[in-house]
């Protein structure tokens, strides 16, 4: 149920200004590929566009083709909300939905489009979901407490049993563990590492250890110069990113040696 | 904290830096300023509450003749306090719909430049004066809408509220609760308006990267946060709409009756319009049934409000919990 993104000459604007340019990348399937940079070199906007979720800001727009499965998800027949059901998203600050509970949260995504389905069925899918997403046994009791009542990281790893609830095909990651202390970090890791058996995973981070951890590829994010364009450094394994990359300013930056 | 609690008990404890500042005189000045606003709101709202009791008293056991041939007092107010209710239910009816399909197009449909001046525009009709709005509806809508009253009246008519005889001149409940409906949209529309526009854009962006269409979206994460203030915004419709004198007053050929009836000539009566209907008639004991018909609407509304906020503060306590 994986699938790879095939990305090829991107182009993101907010209004005039261009934000990223010129990105050119293969997402391959069942693996984790992060993205990191420095703040503002255009990561986090990329990953919206493999959503269509950067669109969603007024004056937002992008050229350049993004290929899922095939079909270029930018092209004017294509339903962003249909994209958005295949590439899910989890989000830098947990999010579920306030006045939900655990479980209804769980079914969020399954429940639009006013699809039926059975008690038992619903049930299934939020115990896989939650077990997927190592939340089962902490919360198995309380299924109908509000999902506001768990913990940051457990309210992170409820949103990603919500995102592959509807069973994905890709899911985004903007910085997940940003919010949240490092036993929580750990567990997110962890079940990254789960989850890429069977998702293609996208993930955007400011902590390079992190990306170093759980990734299998890495893109290198950086700016020319305050005021211009980000644009995609360098794109490779991460073991040959965090050893010998091709690029001096990817190695600057790795060492720490920026500026 | 641990070196305070371990350092020798005789060691001379370090000065203590001054911690209390001078009140300015500004921020007594203002203290005392808010204080005075604050405290002449309260005044003011019991001093209207001790002149209607005072003064209206005598006017709920004045003789049988100063109740418009109803009996007593009660007789006469249960009918007006019906048609007070009704009216402004009709109209809640009729505006609620719109001011919540109004203020979702400029929060979350309309593009920015439409937006805006829809925005404007929508206050602006908060801005006309009450007296024109009963005038328009009196003579230009009454009669303009009098084909819909038959309408009503052909295919509904199996319902209480359209059996009757439509109106020949159109000036019936249903025109005044239309009349009463665009005088409550612009504030329910402002209200959730701005209510609509603080959604979490968090909460936004998780139902639409669910896959979620834009009414969905709302579904999910714009009515949820705004509920307790739509139910405010709504009530302090309701609270407009009860005491509403001049759309009533003009539109209305009333009397103090009780029917459910929206579209014939006999219509119920609303207390506001009952009281700006017969004040000119100045006996003494007319005045004080009058002013006792206010205390009741005055109460009501208190009510209605004292209701609203409750639902509100309840649908906040839920989400803290």
């Amino acid at each position: 149920m994986a699938t790879s993104i095939d990305v090829s000459d991107v182009h993101i604007y907010y209004g005039d200004f261009k934000a990223v340019e010129g990105v050119n990348m293969t997402v391959k399937a069942r693996s984790v590929t992060a993205f990191i940079g420095p703040s503002g070199c255009g990561k986090s906007t990329f990953l919206r566009t493999l959503n269509r979720m950067h669109e969603v800001i007024p004056g937002a727009r992008v050229e350049g083709k993004i290929m899922l499965q095939g079909t270029d998800m930018y092209a004017p027949e294509v339903d962003p909300v249909a994209v958005r059901r295949q590439v899910g998203m989890v989000f830098q600050r947990p999010n579920p939905f306030p006045t939900m509970s655990i479980y209804d949260n769980v079914l969020a995504g399954n429940r639009l489009n006013s699809k039926r389905m059975s008690k038992s069925e619903a049930d299934d899918i939020v115990e896989k979901s939650l077990r997927g997403a190592n939340l089962w046994n902490e919360v198995k009791d309380r299924l109908n407490r509000p999902g506001m009542g768990l913990s940051g990281g457990q309210q992170q790893r409820l949103c990603i049993a919500r995102a592959i609830a509807v069973e994905p095909q890709v899911l985004l990651m903007d910085e997940p563990c940003s919010a949240l202390d490092p036993i929580s970090t750990a567990a997110i890791e962890d079940l990254i590492h789960e989850l890429k058996t069977t998702y293609t995973i996208v993930i955007v981070t400011h902590n390079m250890q992190q990306a170093a951890r759980v990734s299998d590829e890495t893109g290198f994010f950086n700016l020319k110069a305050a005021g211009q364009p980000g644009h995609l450094v360098e794109f490779n394994s991460t073991k040959k990113m965090f050893t010998n990359p091709d690029n001096e300013a990817t190695e600057a930056y790795i060492s720490g040696r920026f500026g | 904290m641990t070196s305070t609690v371990d350092a020798p008990p005789d060691a001379s404890p370090p000065e203590i830096p001054e911690l209390e500042g001078k009140t300015t005189v500004g921020d007594r000045v203002f203290r005392a300023l808010a204080v005075a606003a604050g405290s002449l709101i309260m005044i003011a709202l019991a001093a209207v509450f001790i002149f209607l009791a005072i003064e209206g008293a005598p006017g709920f056991t004045a003789d049988e003749q100063h109740y418009d041939g109803k009996g007593s007092f009660i007789g006469l107010v249960v009918p007006l306090v019906f048609g007070t209710t009704y009216a402004a239910v009709l109209a809640l009816l009729i505006a609620v719909p719109f001011a919540i399909g109004i203020a979702l197009f400029v929060s979350h449909y309309a593009p920015r430049r439409v937006a805006k001046p829809l925005g404007f525009v929508i206050d602006l009709l908060a801005a006309v004066p009450s007296v024109v709005f009963g005038l328009w509806g009196g003579l230009a809508l009454g009669p303009y809408i009098r084909p819909l009253h038959e309408w009503l009246h052909n295919t509904l008519g199996f319902l209480p509220f359209f059996d009757g005889q439509p109106s020949a001149t159109g000036r019936t409940l249903l025109t005044a609760s239309i009349v009463l409906a665009i005088m409550i949209l612009p504030i329910i529309t402002a209200l959730c308006r701005e209510i609509f526009s603080q959604t979490p854009t968090l909460h936004e962006e998780a139902a639409l990267a669910l896959g979620a269409t834009r009414w969905e979206m709302i579904r999910y994460a714009v009515f949820p946060y705004a509920r307790s203030g739509m139910v405010s915004a709504i009530m302090l419709g309701l609270g407009r709409a009860l005491g509403e004198t001049m759309a009533v007053a003009m539109v209305l050929s009333s009397s103090p009756i009780i029917v459910l009836d929206i579209i014939t000539s006999d219509n119920p009566r609303t207390i506001a319009a009952h009281i700006a209907q017969n004040y000119k008639e100045t006996t003494p004991e007319k005045v004080a049934v009058l002013i006792a018909c206010g205390l009741v609407l005055f109460a009501f509304t208190f009510g209605v409000n004292a209701l609203a906020r409750w639902i509100v503060g309840r649908g906040e306590r839920k989400q803290a919990a």
